[in-house]
């Protein structure tokens, strides 16, 4: 009989074995579960394709990083709310608004070069995806709706608004009626900083957004405040802590920064708007958020580990021809073992010899 | 408007209400023993897959509704063994599942994206489905529909009129009194989570089965989100369910009927509508009577229940 006793303290080692353990027990299921359904098609290659190729590639490494980086802003963002117990599920949608709203600054200023334009698209990035995410505030602390079905909805609201866009006010006016904007101009794209690559000066940021968050955890009230809130909701009314302000808080932060991964990701590797901008980095941020226990300076790593699952899902599709929707499976799988590994942590498990009677 | 136009408007509300009143009428025993699964989208994936899959091979509808039942109670019970036994966080978990459905459904069903099947056919009543204007409105609709209505009435027959159902919304408010009590909360939960599972799976196979016959990988396009916002709507109440998965059929083929007579707006503003109508009566609920609905939720909803004894 095997029994799970309430461990006094969370096990140190365990928190950093649980995460390795939920990785490698990743590989392993997913190697069964290719060798079952994959019958004509060598698996250690697919593997291969997977998981070793984008690390010993230069070209692999680059990319990488540019998939790491807008999963590290918006997890940021998402592990301050989770903390809170506050449920930010529909980032993508904060993401495409933000993207949206950025890159419309970029196309209005489209003929005028200078230094001032990209900051001015973050800002307005930054204010359309915190608006975005501030709808759910609203709904929730006036009327108590859950920001889980707000966000989520606003999702696909978004996605379509984005379509709308594209085809309708934004498109380019010389693309053939294609559904995409005018490709951005020099000052309303973000510098490269590995030359012959796709990795730019957002890379950075994130780093810096990570260090900034960690401080600011560490440091400040209201990181003080957000962290009580979630753990001890009553603790945190009798210290007067206001709910109301902790949702805005949350919300706020994880839109903004969502809304900025958006433009990031516009300005950046895509370089237009175009409907091909959600790719389910808001979703994925969350697993991001997650796997580093919410930690900072964690979610640059976990980042790093989940840009390979996005990047091995596109290689067995160029190479086998399997679909991309293996990036999904890998990274829900992975959810699920690290959220039973996790039971490592705050309990302990024993073995306990039945002696027959029924408990 | 004609009389013909009337009966086809509202034989597809119908029909584009019933996976919603599958998937939230599973969600609701869910969420009333108190777990809030958040998966109910990727289960419904997966169901719209096993059922096309079994449906292409074999022909038979009968065995087609089966698995999706089945494939949804098997990814159902990745949740329970999650949630109920290494006492995971519901919504994480719940989250993993949407994602891991939709990539096991994408993955898996590669290879029929391009394949056509028959739809399941309608019954048809001599006498009854041959009635002018009440034949077409009540007699003549695909058994699955009149399924979902039944389901509804078991469940609340369940929940208020049996022992067990007393039991399964005593631990969703107050599970560590059912327990002292000697009640299997576990089983019950698990249950619970197993049933959600099968009626989502058929929510999904209604889509690939009935509503379209083919096969897509983004089929559900948010139909388990919303199923879990009629939940809400329901206030917890079965036949509620059924209300509000009216309101949401009726706007979604009102956006169709809106598009085909070509109104002047995008089509992508009127596919909105069902997803902002999604939170425009969540907040009309709560502005309504704030405390009526916070009563009926239970208690316990996504909180982890570890016994010690």
């Amino acid at each position: 009989m095997i029994r799970l006793i309430l461990r006094t303290q969370p096990s140190k080692a365990m928190i950093f074995l649980s995460p390795l353990l939920a990785i490698t027990l990743t590989a392993v299921t997913a190697f069964f579960i290719f060798v079952f359904i994959l019958t004509d098609i060598e698996v250690s290659s697919v593997f291969y394709a997977l998981f070793v190729e984008p690390l010993i590639d230069i070209y692999y490494v680059s990319e990488l990083l540019v998939k790491a980086t807008p999963l590290i802003i918006i997890a940021l963002g998402l592990s301050i709310g989770f903390r809170a117990g506050v449920w930010n599920i529909g980032a993508e949608g904060q993401y495409v608004i933000g993207g949206i709203a950025g890159s419309t600054v970029g196309l209005y200023f489209y003929d005028v070069e200078g230094f001032w334009l990209m900051p001015l698209m973050s800002l307005a990035a930054i204010l359309g995806g915190m608006f975005y995410a501030g709808i759910a505030a609203f709904l929730r602390t006036k009327y108590q709706v859950n920001e889980i079905l707000v966000t989520l909805m606003l999702t696909y609201v978004a996605v379509l608004f984005l379509s709308a866009m594209v085809q309708g006010p934004l498109r380019d006016p010389s693309g053939f009626n294609f559904p995409e904007s005018r490709l951005f101009h020099d000052s309303a794209l973000l510098p490269i900083i590995w030359q012959g690559t796709r990795v730019n000066v957002s890379l950075i940021i994130a780093i810096i957004l990570s260090f900034v968050a960690w401080f600011g955890l560490k440091k400040h009230i209201s990181g003080m405040q957000v962290k009580i809130t979630g753990s001890a909701p009553r603790a945190a009314k009798f210290a007067g802590f206001d709910d109301k302000k902790t949702v805005w808080f949350s919300l706020l932060i994880s839109g903004g920064l969502a809304g900025l991964a958006g433009l990031f990701e516009a300005a950046g590797p895509i370089g237009q708007l175009n409907p091909g901008l959600p790719q389910f980095y808001g979703f994925t941020a969350i697993i991001v958020a997650f796997l580093a226990r919410l930690h900072p300076i964690a979610i640059i790593f976990s980042a790093l580990l989940i840009a390979l699952t996005y990047l091995g899902g596109e290689n067995v599709q160029i190479y086998f021809n399997l679909p991309s929707s293996i990036t999904n499976i890998f990274q829900g799988m992975l959810l699920f073992y690290f959220l039973a590994c996790e039971i490592l942590i705050k309990y302990k498990v024993v073995f306990i010899k039945t002696t027959g009677q029924r408990i | 408007m004609n009389e013909g136009l009337i009966i086809a408007i509202i034989i597809g509300i119908s029909i584009a209400s019933v996976p919603l009143i599958f998937a939230a009428i599973g969600e609701l025993i869910v969420e009333r023993s108190g777990v809030l699964n958040l998966g109910v989208e990727g289960m419904m994936i997966v169901g719209a897959l096993a059922g096309f899959v079994v449906e292409f091979h074999t022909g038979n509808s009968f065995l087609a509704v089966l698995a999706a039942l089945l494939a949804g109670m098997a990814i159902a019970s990745i949740f329970a063994f999650l949630t109920q036994i290494l006492l995971t966080n519901h919504v994480a978990t719940g989250l993993a599942l949407t994602i891991f459905g939709l990539g096991i459904a994408a993955f898996v069903g590669r290879g029929y994206t391009e394949v056509r099947i028959e739809l399941i056919a309608e019954i048809h009543i001599p006498l009854l489905s041959d009635l002018p204007i009440v034949g077409p409105l009540l007699f003549s609709y695909n058994p699955l529909v009149y399924l979902a209505l039944f389901v509804v009435f078991l469940v609340w027959w369940f929940l208020f009129k049996t022992k067990h159902g007393l039991i399964l919304r005593a631990i969703g408010d107050n599970h560590d009194a059912a327990h002292a009590i000697g009640h299997k909360v576990v089983r019950y939960r698990v249950m619970a989570i197993l049933f959600g599972g099968a009626m989502a799976g058929i929510g999904g196979a209604f889509l690939s089965l009935v509503q379209v016959p083919m096969w897509g990988e983004n089929m559900t396009a948010g139909r388990g989100w919303i199923a879990l916002g009629l939940v809400v709507f329901s206030s917890w109440q079965p036949f509620k369910v059924i209300l509000g998965a009216v309101i949401f059929g009726g706007i979604t083929v009102l956006q169709l009927h809106a598009q085909g007579f070509d109104i002047r707006i995008s089509a992508q503003y009127l596919s909105m509508l069902p997803y902002l109508a999604t939170i425009i009566i969540l907040v009309s609920l709560r502005m309504r009577d704030k405390n009526k609905t916070n009563r009926t939720m239970p208690n316990c909803l996504g909180r982890i229940f570890h016994s010690t004894t």
